[in-house]
C-alpha cells in the first residue's frame, strides 16, 4: 500500500533511460479510435431492448396537478408509462452529497427538462409517439432563475424543507457555504496605499460532450442488474444503484464504456437510478440515448458572481483580498457543494497575501443541476481574482507580469495560511517566466492588440483509494486491470508504459481492461486529474509485486537463496547476471506455466477537520498568456497568440500532456469568449442545442497556440509527475480579460467576452469620453 | 414495429444505396436519416450522432464522394447513390491520414474523430495542397470538444505533405 503523496520518485528518474515512460506512446485504442470500430455506449448491439423516451413540460418550476398516462399506455408498442407514483414510496432519493434527488420528479418539477415520466416501448418511434400521448396537468410556480432572486426575501424555496430536515439553512436557498479566512484585516488595510473593488460574473456553461448521455439496463437472470453507462465513476454508479434497488453489490454490474468526453459531466448518476428500476420493473433490457438537448439539461458548471475588494501597496504587494462569491447551482445538489467549497478555498490565488477573507455560498436555484467540470469551481473564482490583480496593476502603474512576479509565493511557502494551510508544491514562477517569454510580453504591441497574463491553481484530490491487478503472461505479455475511465487523456496508454518499463515488456504486449465493475478492481474516480497519480501509483504497486512473486519462485523453483537475488525494474539480478525479468519469470513458472498476478494499492486518507476532508495531494499550476487583436468596430477578437504553461512535474507521454494542455486551453476560450447558458423567466433554456449554443470552432483556435511544460520531476505520482488536465483552462479567462482591457482601454467584467459586449463596452466608453469635460 | 408493419406501412420506402461498394437496400420510414439507417439498420455505427441537425460534424460521410451531413440526408434521398462511411475508408486499415491522426496526437475521447476524418479526407482529395486557413475552413464543421483543433489541422498538413511525396 502506498500513500501517493508521500511515495518518493525513483532515484535517478525512469527505470529505463530509453524506456517507454517519457516517450510519446501512441495512445492506446487509437486504430480503433480513428476507424469507427470504438464502440461508445449507443453503438453497442442489445437485441430486443425496450427503447426508454423521458417526459418533460416545458417550465423550470411548477407543481404538477396530474399526469394521464391512460392513453400512451393504450398505444402500440408500449410496455409502460412509469410516474413517481409507480417507483416505491417516498420516491427514492440520491446523490452526492445530497441525498435530494429524487428517481422522477414527484409532485413538482424543479428545473426545465426534469422528468416527470419515462414511457418503455417496443421502438424508440413508439416510445417518442407515447410521450407526446402523456398528459401532464401543471401549474407554474415562481421560480428562481437567478442568483438575485434566489437570494431574494420571501424568495421561492427551490427545495422543500423536508428535504433536510436537520440543516438550519433549510428555510433559504443557499445549501452551503464556506468561509475561510487568516491574517490581520485591520493592519493589512493601514499598510495598504490603493483599493480596488468590483464585482466579476462567469456564466452558467454546459459540458456539450460530443457523446450525448446514455443508460442500458440489463436485468439478469440472477436477480441482479448490468448496468452500461459511459460514467467517469464506474464504482459509484454500482454503489449508487445498489443501493437504491436494495441490491448486494455484486448484483449490479457496471460496464462503463469510454467517454465520448466527460469533463466532469459523466462523473455522477443522473437517470441510471431511473432506467434501473425500469428495467426490474418490467424485467426488460432498457435503453435510453439521450439527445444532445436533454444532454444540456442533465449537466453544466454553476454560474458565478464573485465580488472582490483587494489592497495593494505602491509596489504592488498584496496587502489583503476579500471575496464573496455566489456560486448558481441548480435544483439539486449533486456535487456542487464542494465545487464551491473546494473552487474558494484557493480563491485567493497562488500569492503570498498577508490578510484573506474568503465567503462563498452555493445557491439553489431552478435550473439544470451543477457538477463537476473540468476546474472544479476554481475557474470561477480565477476570473475575479485575476482580473483583481490587474486592476491594482493599472491602478499602479504596472504590468501583469510585475504585479504577479512581486506576489506569487516560492515553493514551499503558504499560499493559504491559517489551520488549514497550503504550501506551493513546485517552482511556480518558472511557468509564469516561461508563458511570458513565449508571448513575447516585451515585444512591442501592433495597434488594437494588447496582451495579458494569468495564474490558475487547483487543488487535485484530498483523498482516494486506487487499485489495480497486473497479470505477467507465461510468453511475457500483460494484462492490467484498473479502472480508470478512459475518456480522452489516454490513462491506459499511460499503464501500458509503466507495466512496460516496470516490467521489461514491449508496450504493445500489454493491454488493459477496463469499464467492468465485475472484473476490474475498485477505483474511486476518474477525476481531478488524479488518474496519473493515484491509479499510476497503484500499477508500479502492481509490477513491485509481481517482481518480487518472481524472485520467490525462482529461488523455489531454481534453489536458489532467495538471500542471493534482488530484482529492479525490468530485471532479475542473479549472483552472476542481470536476467530480463519475463525470462526468469518464465524459468520460474516451469512446465506448468501458469502466470504472475500482481496487486497494487493507493491509498490516501483524508484528515478530519480540513474542510475539504484532506490536504491536496497535489496543486494543479498553470499560466497563460494571450494575446488579442480586438477590431474596435466589431468587438470581435482574433487571439493571435495564446500560451499555455503548465507545471506538471513529469511529462510520461509529451503528446498526450501537449492534447490536455491544447484542449483544456481551448475549453476555456469557451467560457471566456463565446458560451453561456441562457435561461428565460420561466426557467426555460433558450439555447438548447447545437445551433444556438456555441462553442469553439476550427476558426476559434488562435492563430498560434503555444503550449510548454515546467518538468522538476517533483510531483507525488510516479517518476515525479502529477496530475495536468485542467490547468490550461483555470486562467483563460483573466489573461484573455487582461489582453481585450490592454488592447481596448475598456474592462469587461462580466463573462463572455462575446463582441457585443466588448462594442457595448467600447462604444460605452467613447460615449463617456465624448461627454466629459476637457481638461484645462 | 415489426417488419411486417413496416411492409404495410405506405410512409415506407426502400432504397437501394451503394455502401462501401455493396448495394445495400434500405428499407425505413420516410423520415429516416441516413445516418440512422446506416447505425440502425446497416450496423455501421463507426460514423456517429450528436446533435442531430447538422452542426457538429459527428455523423459525416461521403455522398457521391462529397462529405454531408448525413443527419441531414434522408435515407430516401441516397437510392441510387454511394455511400462512403469511416468503415469502408478504414476496410484495409488506417490510412495514411488516419495514421497522421494518431500521430500527432489529434484523438482524445475520439468521438468525433470519424466525422474529423471523413471531413478531412474530402478536403485532401478535392485540395490535396491546402494551407492553414483552408483547412480551418474546411473542417469549421466538426465539432471536437476535447479541443484537438491544432492536433488535427497538423494530422492534415502532414498527410497532405506525405500524398506530396515530401516524405520518405
Amino acid at each position: 500500500m502506498t500513500d501517493p503523496v508521500k511515495s518518493v520518485p525513483i532515484p535517478g528518474g525512469l527505470p529505463h533511460e530509453h524506456g517507454a515512460v517519457g516517450q510519446s506512446v501512441t495512445r492506446y485504442g487509437g486504430v480503433d479510435r480513428v476507424s469507427g470500430g470504438q464502440r461508445f455506449l449507443a453503438d453497442l448491439s442489445f437485441p430486443g431492448a425496450a427503447q426508454v423516451a423521458l417526459v418533460t413540460i416545458p417550465l423550470g418550476c411548477a407543481d404538477i396537478l396530474g399526469i394521464d398516462t391512460s392513453l400512451a399506455a393504450r398505444l402500440p408498442g408500449v410496455l409502460a408509462v412509469v410516474t413517481a407514483e409507480d417507483l416505491p414510496q417516498p420516491v427514492p432519493r440520491f446523490g452526492v452529497s445530497h441525498q435530494d434527488r429524487p428517481v422522477l420528479a414527484t409532485g413538482r418539477v424543479n428545473y426545465h427538462g426534469e422528468p416527470v415520466a419515462a414511457v418503455v416501448a417496443e421502438t424508440l418511434d413508439a416510445a417518442q409517439a407515447a410521450v407526446r400521448a402523456v398528459r401532464v396537468d401543471y401549474r407554474e410556480l415562481p421560480g428562481v432563475y437567478t442568483l438575485d432572486e434566489a437570494l431574494a426575501p420571501g424568495a421561492h424555496l427551490v427545495q422543500d424543507q423536508s428535504i433536510r430536515p436537520d440543516d438550519p439553512k433549510r428555510d433559504s436557498n443557499v445549501l452551503k457555504d464556506a468561509h475561510y479566512a487568516w491574517g490581520d484585516l485591520a493592519a493589512a488595510q493601514q499598510r495598504t496605499e490603493a483599493v480596488v473593488e468590483h464585482v466579476y460574473t462567469f456564466p452558467m456553461v454546459t459540458h456539450f460532450p460530443i457523446e450525448p448521455g446514455g443508460t442500458v439496463v440489463v436485468p439478469t437472470d440472477e436477480g441482479g442488474l448490468d448496468v452500461y453507462s459511459p460514467v467517469q465513476h464506474p464504482y459509484l454508479l454500482q454503489r449508487t444503484v445498489a443501493s437504491l434497488l436494495q441490491l448486494p453489490l455484486n448484483k449490479v454490474r457496471v460496464f462503463a464504456p469510454d467517454p465520448g468526453g466527460g469533463f466532469g459531466g459523466k462523473q455522477n448518476p443522473k437517470y441510471e437510478p431511473l432506467m434501473s428500476f425500469l428495467a426490474q420493473r418490467t424485467r426488460r433490457t432498457c435503453r435510453l440515448v439521450l439527445s444532445l438537448e436533454e444532454t444540456f439539461q442533465a449537466m453544466r458548471r454553476a454560474g458565478c458572481r464573485i465580488k472582490a475588494r483587494t489592497g495593494f501597496t505602491r509596489q504592488g504587494e498584496i496587502t489583503f483580498h476579500e471575496l464573496d462569491a455566489d456560486y448558481l447551482i441548480g435544483a439539486y445538489a449533486d456535487v456542487a457543494p464542494r465545487v464551491m467549497a473546494k473552487g474558494s478555498y484557493v480563491g485567493g490565488g497562488p500569492y503570498r497575501i498577508p490578510a484573506v477573507r474568503i465567503t462563498a455560498r452555493a445557491v439553489l436555484s431552478n435550473t439544470t443541476p451543477s457538477t463537476a467540470f473540468r476546474g472544479f469551481g476554481s475557474p470561477q473564482m480565477a476570473w475575479g481574482t485575476e482580473s483583481q490583480l490587474d486592476a491594482g496593476a493599472r491602478v499602479l502603474g504596472l504590468d501583469g507580469l510585475q504585479v504577479r512576479r512581486r506576489n506569487l509565493v516560492a515553493r514551499g511557502e503558504a499560499f493559504i495560511r491559517g489551520d488549514h494551510q497550503a504550501t506551493a508544491d513546485g517552482d511556480w514562477a518558472q511557468s509564469l517566466e516561461k508563458a511570458a517569454e513565449l508571448v513575447g510580453w516585451h515585444e512591442p504591441l501592433k495597434p488594437n492588440r494588447g496582451r495579458g497574463i494569468a495564474v490558475g491553481i487547483k487543488p487535485g484530490a484530498t483523498s482516494g483509494l486506487s487499485q489495480s491487478l497486473v497479470r505477467l503472461l507465461y510468453d511475457g505479455s500483460a494484462i492490467v486491470y484498473a479502472g480508470t475511465s478512459d475518456m480522452g487523456q489516454g490513462a491506459r496508454t499511460l499503464w501500458q508504459q509503466i507495466v512496460a518499463d516496470e516490467l521489461g515488456t514491449p508496450v504493445d504486449q500489454v493491454n488493459v481492461v477496463s469499464g467492468d465493475t465485475g472484473a476490474v478492481p475498485f477505483d474511486l474516480q476518474t477525476s481531478a486529474s488524479r488518474s496519473t497519480v493515484f491509479m499510476g501509483t497503484a500499477v508500479i504497486e502492481a509490477c513491485a509485486d509481481i517482481r518480487r512473486r518472481i524472485l520467490d519462485l525462482y529461488a523455489e523453483t531454481t534453489g536458489v537463496p532467495a538471500g542471493e537475488l534482488d530484482e529492479r525494474p525490468g530485471v532479475l539480478v542473479t549472483a552472476d547476471r542481470e536476467m530480463p525479468l519475463v525470462e526468469a519469470a518464465r524459468e520460474a513458472l516451469g512446465p506448468l506455466r501458469g502466470e504472475f498476478i500482481g496487486q497494487g494499492v493507493s491509498r490516501l486518507r483524508g484528515r478530519s477537520g480540513h474542510p475539504l476532508g484532506g490536504d491536496a495531494a497535489f496543486y494543479e499550476f498553470n499560466c497563460t498568456a494571450i494575446e488579442v487583436e480586438v477590431d474596435p468596430e466589431t468587438g470581435e477578437l482574433l487571439l493571435t497568440r495564446h500560451v499555455s504553461v503548465g507545471d506538471v512535474g513529469r511529462e510520461l507521454n509529451p503528446i498526450q500532456v501537449v492534447s490536455q494542455d491544447e484542449g483544456a486551453s481551448i475549453m476555456g476560450l469557451g467560457h471566456s469568449q463565446m458560451e453561456q447558458v441562457l435561461v428565460d423567466e420561466h426557467g426555460r433554456i433558450r439555447n438548447l442545442g447545437a445551433l444556438d449554443y456555441r462553442i469553439p470552432t476550427f476558426k476559434d483556435v488562435p492563430v498560434e497556440l503555444v503550449t510548454a511544460a515546467v518538468e522538476n520531476h517533483d510531483g507525488p505520482g510516479p517518476y515525479g509527475s502529477k496530475g495536468i488536465s485542467e490547468g490550461a483552462l483555470l486562467c483563460t479567462a483573466g489573461a484573455l480579460g487582461a489582453a481585450v482591457a490592454q488592447a481596448t482601454g475598456v474592462v469587461v467584467r462580466d463573462l463572455p467576452l462575446t463582441p457585443e459586449r466588448v462594442w457595448s463596452a467600447i462604444r460605452a466608453a467613447n460615449a463617456d469620453r465624448s461627454a466629459a469635460p476637457r481638461p484645462e | 414495429m415489426s417488419p411486417a408493419q413496416a411492409d404495410e406501412d405506405p410512409l415506407t420506402t426502400t432504397s437501394t444505396v451503394t455502401v462501401n461498394g455493396t448495394a445495400r437496400i434500405v428499407t425505413a420510414p420516410a423520415h429516416r436519416s441516413l445516418l440512422e439507417g446506416l447505425r440502425d439498420i446497416l450496423g455501421l455505427t463507426g460514423t456517429k450522432s450528436c446533435c442531430a441537425e447538422g452542426e457538429c460534424g459527428a455523423c459525416t460521410v461521403l455522398l457521391d464522394g462529397k462529405a454531408v451531413n448525413s443527419c441531414l440526408v434522408l435515407c430516401v434521398e441516397s437510392d441510387g447513390h454511394e455511400v462512403t462511411t469511416i468503415e469502408g475508408l478504414s476496410e484495409c486499415g488506417p490510412t495514411d491520414l488516419q495514421e497522421e491522426f494518431l500521430n500527432a496526437g489529434a484523438v482524445q475521447c475520439g468521438f468525433c474523430i470519424p466525422g474529423q476524418v471523413m471531413s478531412a479526407e474530402y478536403l485532401l482529395r478535392t485540395n490535396p495542397a491546402p494551407s492553414e486557413p483552408e483547412i480551418r475552413e474546411a473542417l469549421s464543421g466538426n465539432l471536437c470538444r476535447c479541443g484537438g483543433y491544432a492536433r488535427i489541422v497538423a494530422a492534415v498538413k502532414e498527410t497532405a505533405a506525405r500524398r506530396a511525396g515530401d516524405h520518405d
